[in-house]
């Protein structure tokens, strides 16, 4: 029987007056992949970052509505502490560029001001690194900028950051948009090991990749929740005409 | 055909000769500057100019070491005060761009740059020379102080205006609190940017006479308390410079050579540093 870790009750954003995201209800099941996709402008972005109370940080946007994390309510907890159990892998790699390879793995304890021992820290850079394939890699090359990777890796490294503080659920705002299709692979196999810790939630473009990586997919339309179901269902039987127009490619 | 095209290249050959010419009119100026205060100042530099105080009419020799500590005091002093101030108010108007505060604050800033120097002094002179009851090298380095101001709050806005919001997404996205974002990763991330900006305010006022007129006033002596009236260069260039003495005059002429020296290295410094410490983002 597998446990509900997200569950969003009557939830719904705003940037000002636009409406962005209407009474959203979704549970999202521990240790799977769920994507989330859509055309542009249907909320999707808006609704993920809405889920570590990153939304709030744009002027004028606010929320109604409940985010349940392990049954608590996210909107009463205070940011910093959701955002530590919810990381976060943005669009672009955006690896900090004044930090070490190495610094920017344990980012969030160093520059958060939590102090580790040095054999702590170690071994946080070198598990989070090799979570995400990437220790090989940069294991010679740990004192190097963050920003001397490539693309790909620079991805890999924002992951590595987000997993090191042993989140329970991990966002994913399109984290392949800005790769070339070789890193865009490694990353999608890295979703596959990644939910056998994490729960991971990727909105995406890319039907393609929602099909390869995810179980469950949502589909958002006009900021509402259309359809939500086990991804290969919805693929191969969307219940509703809009996700059915949506995935036989009758608009994007 | 070929003469439209003949002339389309003489054209675009003109306006490059053009460019070259005028980009060298401007240089000019300042390559007759320097030759002509090295020319005339180089005479009087030696060590015993730097070590010693101004010698009365007369006398030979002399020197300038109560205006070099005098700027150096002043200026540290103006820089300790304006740094936080500036660095602080700068980020202000970064992050919260659209708060009718900042609106108020961005446009003082441009009408303090505006400000000309004489009426700073006059200013120091009623807010602080007559209330304390006299001139004090620390009334000229408040004074000088509000003068850094709009040039660091300016260079520290375009600094971090260029620095990319997935940067402190990136952070806030960490659980970081907002101090701590701006603390760790704004500040360091914009450093070489800041510190640039601080240099060529202390650049700028380095040469600041006028205000210091009313306020430091100027000592033939070498003065290191902050509550008595203290010497600097530029003073020193004044007063020796419109006085009728030669010795003075040649006096005031290696004080602007070495005032200038300080000023171009400053700017030499300010693009080191640049280059060395920037954040490759």
């Amino acid at each position: 029987m597998e446990s509900t870790i997200i569950k969003t009750i009557n939830y719904n954003s705003y940037f000002g007056e636009n409406h962005v995201v209407k009474n959203v209800n979704i549970e999202i099941p521990r240790n799977h992949v769920i994507a989330v996709m859509g055309p542009s402008g249907c909320g999707k972005t808006t609704f993920l970052r809405g889920i570590n109370r990153m939304h709030e940080m744009t002027a004028g946007a606010h929320a109604s509505g409940q985010i349940l994390l392990n049954g608590e309510d996210v909107m009463e907890l205070h940011p910093i502490v959701v955002r530590l159990k919810i990381g976060m892998v943005f669009q672009r790699p955006n690896p900090f560029p004044n930090l070490s390879i190495y610094d920017n793995v344990i980012a969030g304890y160093k520059l958060n001001g939590i102090k580790l021992p040095k054999d702590e820290r170690d071994r946080i850079v070198e598990e989070s690194l090799t979570k995400v394939a990437l220790w090989k890699e940069v294991k010679d090359s740990l004192t190097k900028k963050g920003t001397f990777l490539s693309g790909g890796q620079q991805q890999r490294l924002c992951i590595a950051r987000a997993v090191a503080m042993q989140p329970e659920v991990l966002l994913f705002d399109e984290p392949t948009s800005a790769l070339d299709p070789i890193s865009t692979a490694t990353v999608e196999e890295l979703f596959i090991d990644l939910k056998k810790n994490y729960t991971l939630i990727i909105v995406t473009h890319n039907m393609q990749q929602a099909a390869r990586v995810s179980d469950r997919t949502a589909f958002f339309y006009m900021g509402e929740l259309v359809e939500y179901d086990e991804t290969k269902q919805m693929f191969t039987g969307p219940k509703d005409e809009r996700t059915q127009n949506y995935i036989t490619g009758r608009f994007s | 055909m070929e003469t439209k095209l003949n002339y389309r290249i003489a054209k675009s050959k003109g306006m490059n000769w053009l460019i070259i010419l005028l980009s060298a009119l401007c240089v000019l100026p300042l390559v007759f500057i320097l030759i002509y205060i090295i020319k005339a100042g180089i005479g009087a530099i030696n060590w015993n100019f730097l070590v010693s105080i101004p010698k009365p009419v007369g006398e030979a020799g002399g020197g300038i070491a109560n205006a070099l500590i005098g700027t150096a005091i002043i200026i540290l002093c103006a820089t300790v005060i304006s740094v936080p101030v500036g660095i602080i108010c700068g980020i202000y108007l970064n992050e919260y761009k659209k708060s009718k505060i900042a609106y108020w604050a961005s446009i003082c800033v441009d009408v303090l740059q505006g400000i000309p120097s004489i009426v700073m002094g006059i200013i120091g002179y009623l807010w602080l020379v007559l209330p304390f009851g006299g001139h004090s090298a620390i009334s000229g380095s408040v004074v000088l102080a509000i003068m850094m101001l709009p040039i660091i709050i300016r260079s520290t806005e375009e600094t971090l205006k260029l620095l990319p919001d997935s940067l402190k997404e990136a952070a806030y996205a960490l659980g970081m609190p907002f101090q701590r974002v701006i603390l760790k990763v704004i500040i360091p991330c914009g450093f070489s940017g800041i510190i640039s900006g601080v240099m060529l305010s202390v650049a700028r006022v380095a040469g600041e006479t006028a205000p210091l007129l009313f306020t430091a006033f100027g000592n033939p002596y070498v003065e290191m308390r902050l509550t008595q009236p203290m010497q600097t260069l530029p003073l020193l260039i004044f007063n020796y410079a419109t006085s009728p003495y030669t010795d003075w005059q040649n006096l005031a002429w290696g004080a602007a050579l070495v005032l200038l020296i300080f000023v171009l290295a400053l700017n030499l410094l300010t693009k080191l540093i640049t280059r060395r410490w920037k954040v490759q983002l």
